[in-house]
Formats: C-alpha cells, sequence, structure tokens
C-alpha cells in the first residue's frame, strides 16, 4: 500500500486502458485515409447538434477519443444511428468533413461484419 | 442517265461498306445487351411504348427536335446550335435527299448501299433530266455548303472555343481526335470528289463553280479514283471509330430518347439504360461551364463529363470513385445537358456500391408513434390515410431487396390533396416537419410559429424536440436502404398525426417527401408555398418596404422542386425583388450541399463565394434563401445579412 499515491483520484482496475491490448491497425488505416481525424480538438460541437443524439448515445467526439484507443466495438454500436444527416459537418470548429470520416470508419471497421450488430434500440 | 461505270461498281466503295457494316452489327449487338439488362418492368414499358400513338408522336417530335435541329442548345447557345444543326440536319438532309435522286433516276440502284452516297461518280449525267434534277442538285449543293460551315465553326471551336460562346470546352481523348478529323474530312472530300467529276456527274452551284475553277488546270484523263477512295476511307474510318468516340452519340440520341419517353429510368450506374445516356453523352461540355466546382482548384476535372466519359471508358475505379462523390448533386449541369442526361442520378447509383455488404440500420430509437408529441391526443387516425393500406409496403420498395437494383423511384409522383378541402387548406389541420438542419437555424422554425399563429393554424411541430432524418442525406449518399428505414419512421408519424397538409421547411426534406414518401392525400407544402397561400387568401398580412431582397434558389427546391414563382412572389409582397445574375434553373448551389462527400470545407468556400456574387450582382440590401443549409452557409461568408424567406416574412407580419 502506497499511501502518497492513493490520495482519492487512484484508477480502478476495471476503467483502466490497457494500449498494449488494443489493435491500433484499423486506426492507422483510419488516420491515413482521414489525416482530419487527427485535427479533432474533442470539443464536443458535433455531440451536441447530432441529430440522433437526441434519442441514442452516438457521440462522434466520444468516438474518435475511444477509436484512438482502440474501443471499435462500442463505436461501431454508436455509429448505427447516425443518419448521415450533416449537421456534425456544419458546426465542426476544426472544419473537419465529419460526414466522410464517419462513412470511412464504418468501411473499416464494419466491413465485413460478419454479424451485423442488430442493438441499436438504445 | 445512265451507269458511267460498267456495272456501276468500284473497290473505292469497300471502306465505307466495311464501316457501314461494322457499326450496325455493333448497334445491334449494343442495343440487345442493353435491353436485356434492364429489368423486365421496363421491358414491358419499353413495348407498350412502341404501339402508343402518343408516345409515337412523342418520339417523333423530339427526335426532330432534338437530335437534328438541336433545339435545345440553340436556346441556350444559338452559335453553338446551329453547329450542331447544321452538321446534324445537313447531313440527314444530304442522306435523305440522295435517297431520293437515286430512287427518282436510278431506281434499280438503290439496293446497293452505297449508290446513293457516291452517285455523282457513277452515273453521266444527261441534258434530258430536266428541271427536276437542277433542283436535287441544288438541294444538295445546299445542305453540303450547310454542313461545311457546321463543319468551319467546329474547327475553329477547337482551337478557340469562345467563339462560340463557351468557357471551356472538353479535353479530347486520342480516340476522339481520330474520330473527329476523319469527321472533319468527310464533307471537303466530298466536295471535291464531285467537283471533280462534276463534268460527268453533274453538280450544284458549290460542286460546278470548283469544277470550272480547276478544269482548266486538269488534263482530260486525269485519275480522279484517289479522292474518291479517300472519301470513301474517311467516312469508313468514321463509323470504324465510332463506338470508341464520342461520335457515338449520333445514332444512340434518338434510341435515348424512345427510352426516356417509354418511362425507363437507370437503375445502376453501368448497365442496361445509363449505357444509353452514356453513348448520348457528345462530350458538348455545356456541363463544364455550368459547374459550381469548377471555381474550386482543379475543380473542372470533376465536371459530369468526366464522369460519364469514366464510366464509358472504364477510366479507373478510383478516379471514377473521387468524381462521383466530389459532386455536389446541385443538378446545374443535368439543368444545362442539351441532352437531358442525368448524370446526378448515374452518380448516385455509383455511389451506392460503397454500401454493398454494409449491415442495415434501423434506427429503431424513434419515439413510438403514439407517444409522439405530434400525435397525441390524436385517436380518429388520419382522414387523408383511409385507403393507404399498401403504404408500408410501397415505402420499403424504395429500397428493394438486398441483390435487386436498390432504386429509389426517381420520378415524382403526385400527391394530391385531400379533395374535400381543395379551397380551403389553411382551414385543416397541418403538422410542421423542420427538418435536423433547421435545428441549427432556429429562426426560421420560430419564425414560422409566428406566421401558423398570426393565421390562426391549428398545427402540430413534429421536431420540436428534434426529430429524425428525412432520409434524403442518405440518399444523395447512395444509401437507400437506410433511407427507406426512416422513410417508414416517419411516415407512421405523420400518419398517426390527423394532419391534412405537411409543411416543410428544408427543400431537401421536401423532395424526399414528394418523391419518396407515399403519404396518401396528405398535402406536402414547402413554406414557401404554404407562406404564400396565406398572403394570398389574406389569411396573413404583411408590410412592403423599400428593401431590395436578392433571392436565392435552392438546388433542391429550384431545380429539384420546380418552385421558382411562390417565393418570388412573397419577396415581392414584402420587398423589392433583386434578381441573380444566375438565377433560377442556372442559380448556383450555396456550397453547403450534403450531395458531396468529399468536399472540404475551403473547397466548399470557393463555391460559396460564387454564389453570393452572382446574388450581389442587383446589389441588394439583404439576401434572402429558402433553405436552412443555404442560409447557414451564407452566414458564414455573406458581408450582407442573410435570412429565410420565413424570417422575412414574420418580421413583416401586420397581424
Ligand atoms: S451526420 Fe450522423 S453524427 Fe452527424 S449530426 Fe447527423 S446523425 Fe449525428
Ligand atoms: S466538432 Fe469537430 S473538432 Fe469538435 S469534437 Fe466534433 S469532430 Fe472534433
Ligand atoms: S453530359 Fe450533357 S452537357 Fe455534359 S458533355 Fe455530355 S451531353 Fe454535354
Ligand atoms: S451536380 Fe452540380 S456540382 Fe455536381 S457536376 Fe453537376 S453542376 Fe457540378
Amino acid at each position: 500500500m502506497t499511501p502518497d499515491i492513493n490520495f482519492g483520484f487512484g484508477l480502478s482496475k476495471s476503467s483502466r486502458i490497457n494500449l498494449d491490448n488494443a489493435d491500433n491497425e484499423k486506426f492507422r488505416e483510419l488516420a491515413a485515409r482521414e489525416p482530419d481525424i487527427l485535427k479533432c480538438m474533442a470539443c464536443g460541437s458535433c455531440a451536441a447538434s447530432c441529430s440522433a443524439g437526441n434519442f441514442t448515445e452516438l457521440n462522434l467526439r466520444k468516438i474518435i477519443l475511444m477509436l484512438t484507443r482502440g474501443a471499435e466495438k462500442e463505436t461501431v454500436r454508436q455509429l448505427e444511428s447516425c443518419m448521415f444527416c450533416g449537421k456534425c459537418i456544419l458546426v465542426c470548429p476544426r472544419g473537419i468533413n465529419t460526414r466522410h470520416l464517419i462513412k470511412s470508419i464504418r468501411e473499416i471497421y464494419c466491413r465485413p461484419c460478419a454479424e451485423p450488430e442488430t442493438g441499436n434500440g438504445i | 442517265m445512265e451507269d458511267r461505270i460498267p456495272g456501276g461498281y468500284d473497290n473505292f466503295v469497300i471502306p465505307f461498306l466495311a464501316g457501314m457494316a461494322f457499326i450496325l452489327a455493333y448497334c445491334i449487338a449494343k442495343l440487345i445487351g442493353i435491353i436485356m439488362h434492364m429489368p423486365s418492368d421496363d421491358r414491358k414499358k419499353l413495348l407498350l411504348s412502341l404501339v402508343n400513338p402518343r408516345i409515337i408522336a412523342k418520339n417523333i417530335a423530339d427526335i426532330f427536335s432534338d437530335c437534328l435541329l438541336h433545339v435545345k442548345i440553340f436556346r441556350k447557345n444559338p452559335k453553338l446550335g446551329y453547329m450542331h444543326m447544321s452538321i446534324a440536319f445537313g447531313w440527314f438532309m444530304l442522306i435523305v435527299i440522295g435517297h431520293m435522286e437515286v430512287a427518282e433516276f436510278m431506281p434499280e440502284k438503290l439496293h446497293t448501299f452505297y449508290y446513293p452516297i457516291f452517285f455523282n461518280y457513277f452515273v453521266l449525267k444527261t441534258a434530258d433530266s430536266g428541271t427536276a434534277l437542277a433542283v436535287y442538285e441544288f438541294l444538295m449543293d445546299f445542305f453540303l455548303l450547310m454542313v461545311l460551315s457546321g463543319v468551319g465553326i467546329a474547327v475553329f471551336k477547337r482551337f478557340r472555343s469562345s467563339i462560340v460562346g463557351m468557357k471551356r470546352t472538353t479535353r479530347p481523348l486520342t480516340r476522339d481526335r481520330i474520330a473527329m478529323y476523319a469527321l472533319w474530312a468527310i464533307f471537303p472530300l466530298r466536295l471535291i470528289a464531285e467537283a471533280s467529276v462534276a463534268g460527268t456527274g453533274g453538280g450544284g452551284f458549290l460542286a460546278m463553280s470548283i469544277y470550272k475553277a480547276i478544269s482548266p488546270l486538269m488534263p482530260e484523263s486525269a485519275n480522279v479514283l484517289p479522292i474518291w477512295w479517300a472519301y470513301s476511307i474517311s467516312l469508313g474510318i468514321f463509323f470504324f471509330m465510332l463506338p470508341y468516340s464520342r461520335y457515338m452519340h449520333i445514332p444512340t440520341e434518338a434510341v435515348l430518347i424512345m427510352f426516356r419517353n417509354a418511362g425507363i429510368r437507370a437503375t445502376n450506374a453501368e448497365t442496361g439504360f445509363s449505357l444509353l445516356e452514356q453513348y448520348s453523352c457528345s462530350t458538348c461540355g455545356m456541363c463544364i461551364d455550368a459547374c459550381p466546382m469548377t471555381n474550386i482548384a482543379e475543380g473542372e476535372k470533376n465536371a459530369s463529363v468526366y464522369f460519364i466519359r469514366n464510366l464509358r471508358y472504364g477510366g479507373g475505379k478510383s478516379s471514377t470513385k473521387s468524381i462521383a462523390n466530389a459532386c455536389l448533386m446541385c443538378n446545374k449541369c443535368v439543368a444545362a445537358c442539351p441532352v437531358g442526361i442525368n448524370s446526378c442520378e448515374l452518380k448516385r447509383r455509383y455511389r451506392s456500391a460503397d454500401y454493398d455488404g454494409m449491415p442495415a440500420r434501423q434506427y429503431g430509437f424513434v419515439p413510438s408513434m403514439e407517444t409522439h408529441p405530434a400525435t397525441i391526443g390524436n385517436t380518429a387516425g388520419n382522414p387523408c390515410m383511409e385507403d393507404h393500406g399498401n403504404r408500408i409496403s410501397a415505402s420499403y420498395a424504395i429500397a428493394g431487396t438486398k441483390g435487386q437494383s436498390r432504386g429509389v423511384d426517381s420520378k415524382p409522383h403526385k400527391t394530391a390533396s385531400c379533395k374535400q378541402n381543395e379551397d380551403n387548406v389553411y382551414n385543416k389541420k397541418a403538422i410542421y416537419f423542420s427538418g435536423c438542419m433547421t435545428q441549427l437555424t432556429p429562426s426560421v422554425s420560430r419564425s414560422m410559429e409566428r406566421i401558423f399563429k398570426a393565421a390562426g393554424i391549428d398545427y402540430s411541430y413534429m421536431d420540436r424536440d428534434g426529430g429524425l432524418c428525412c432520409g434524403r442525406p442518405l440518399m444523395l449518399a447512395g444509401n437507400d436502404r437506410d433511407a427507406a428505414s426512416l422513410i417508414e419512421k416517419n411516415t407512421g408519424i405523420i400518419e398517426t398525426s390527423g394532419a391534412e397538409i405537411l409543411v416543410l421547411s428544408c427543400p431537401i426534406c421536401y423532395k424526399v417527401f414528394k418523391e419518396n414518401y407515399r403519404l396518401g392525400n396528405i398535402r406536402i407544402m414547402h413554406h414557401t408555398e404554404y407562406i404564400n397561400g396565406l398572403i394570398e387568401s389574406g389569411r396573413i398580412k404583411i408590410r412592403r418596404t423599400d428593401e431590395k431582397l436578392a433571392y436565392h434558389d435552392p438546388c433542391e427546391l429550384g431545380r429539384g422542386c420546380g418552385i421558382y414563382d411562390e417565393p418570388r412572389k412573397i419577396i415581392s409582397a414584402a420587398g423589392h425583388l433583386a434578381e441573380a445574375s444566375e438565377n433560377r434553373e442556372s442559380s448556383i448551389c450555396c456550397g453547403g450541399s450534403l450531395g458531396s462527400i468529399t468536399l472540404t470545407y475551403d473547397q466548399r468556400s470557393k463555391v460559396t463565394q460564387a454564389a453570393l456574387e452572382s446574388l450581389a450582382c442587383g446589389s441588394p440590401d439583404r439576401i434572402v434563401t429558402a433553405c436552412p443549409l443555404c442560409l447557414k452557409t451564407f452566414g458564414t461568408y455573406s458581408a450582407l445579412p442573410v435570412e429565410d424567406i420565413a424570417f422575412t416574412v414574420a418580421r413583416s407580419l401586420e397581424n
């Protein structure tokens, strides 16, 4: 027990991300195709204006963060509710072509999807 | 009149005959292939159209005006129109009159394909033929002169496209060049060949005068055969090059017209009807000048003509895809195309390949119809939807099943309003769907609510707390299957709402609701139509000021749905209308279009600037648009204030 770091902000085991276990292969492919993803400053404008975000957990800001950390399953599930309406494109202060980004994410992470995700009645 | 050459044959006709046989066989084989690849419903439509007198009459009229006289090009650009007309109509008349001449004087030779073409070489014209011959000779030379003048303009245009008023013209391929040089050579060679035998074969004012000029220089025994060989070879080369060059449009366009009049549309980008559209593109390049992407550096290479060319010659998957994905789908090129090729639909179909094998979305998160705010308190159902049991299956038909052609019906189908309330639509319950984009521009929806209240309308606001997308953005991206699922959900809500009029603020929504939703007798209105009706019927009164208002025609409202006049009437009621330099069918996309999948923020801004420049032309005080996406896009760049037409009306309300 090291009392000097145990000041109330310790990481609990369950929420710790083991970066060594994350397979970044697909993310590298994505970043090569969509270099703009690296410009995201996680401002959350996209999520705040998202049409589907009104009803579901879809949150593009979070998706981008999650992908950089290799959490792809959740990402793919969230993108199932994107309606491609393009609101996020209009609000992104970094001028990221979010729709194209979403299309690429689905193409890289979703196909070939052995079993289509069905749990979208979130 | 008699045969000058014994047997009426010479070997020089071989290149012509070979070319002719080749192109005939090629066209028949292709046509069979195209028909085989069409859905069987379309084949049925085609058959029926061939026995329908109304369609037959329309076919003849259209073929005459579009393929021969080129009336559409004339209207847009008289010089270019003359060029096309003189070559097409002149050549056609040469063939027709040539055959009539043979039928009149040497009817026994009519069955030989080549005889009418090389008539003057083979005959010895004697004086006893009288005035009939003189008339034929005059007509033949007259039309030859007409063709020559067209060819002259065409040659000149190659070097200076500005002569016909075009800023840009297409980059020809080598294969096009070969065919083009052959075409340019045909008619001068024909003239010289005919002049060379005018002493025996006769000739009109043109051939005769050249003959008179050159005959003193020619010995009596001069061999004129090489020039006839050259004429025949140029014809042969042209025919052999037809299938591999832009000139394939000559035999194809008439067929395209017949298929189109039969009600057939493209169901995919690569086979069947779309092949006809590809072959019919004459690469005239009118779509290049029309395209707003030419304002972007290197944007010209994304013009529709290059997309079609890539499709046809297989110009590399990645480049075809990048052209298809860049396009703003503003439809300006389609409006400009004299052949009426719906290149945007081809691009949409092309894009759809990206969704093959992708899991289908269901959008199960929508609030259930019973609890949706727009439907609360309505248990009676919708009087306009009674006989609409097939609604769901109809909206499913949009996506089709996997593996089949995924076609959204691209033809607008009429949505009749409830008959019993044709006169007083404004007494009926309305449902207002503002759409996703309007949620980024709340001034629009707030203005609409003020207008509804001022007019005392009973209405519900379908997506006040957010709603589903209309499905059009997915369709523009080529994903009809997912769009169908949204369409079905929205249809359910509207059906349950009990409203008889659906009012939309966004032209993107308006287009998909009009064309792809099956809403029975519910009347679908864009807010410009609705507000204009309110003003005209006196339900609302607005103040007129001295302000100059420039109106921007949104792509999906103007070219997309043909609404040009209602917004102008509203603006004229609120102020002075200042037209943009490019308006109505030629209106420039705001640059924000969801149609483009790949254009970047900076590239779009170039398009926006071009549109704003055109709008600033009449030095207006404000810019008025009727689309939330245009409003948002212009708002970022415009030096002038920009507002939606609903806002213009709301701030001028007197009641
Ligand atoms: S395109 Fe998708 S992620 Fe973007 S705002 Fe629309 S629904 Fe949300
Ligand atoms: S709006 Fe743009 S910058 Fe902000 S979080 Fe979304 S993608 Fe990133
Ligand atoms: S698409 Fe139409 S406008 Fe464009 S080059 Fe072809 S024929 Fe001309
Ligand atoms: S639809 Fe508009 S952006 Fe696309 S090619 Fe045609 S004119 Fe250009």
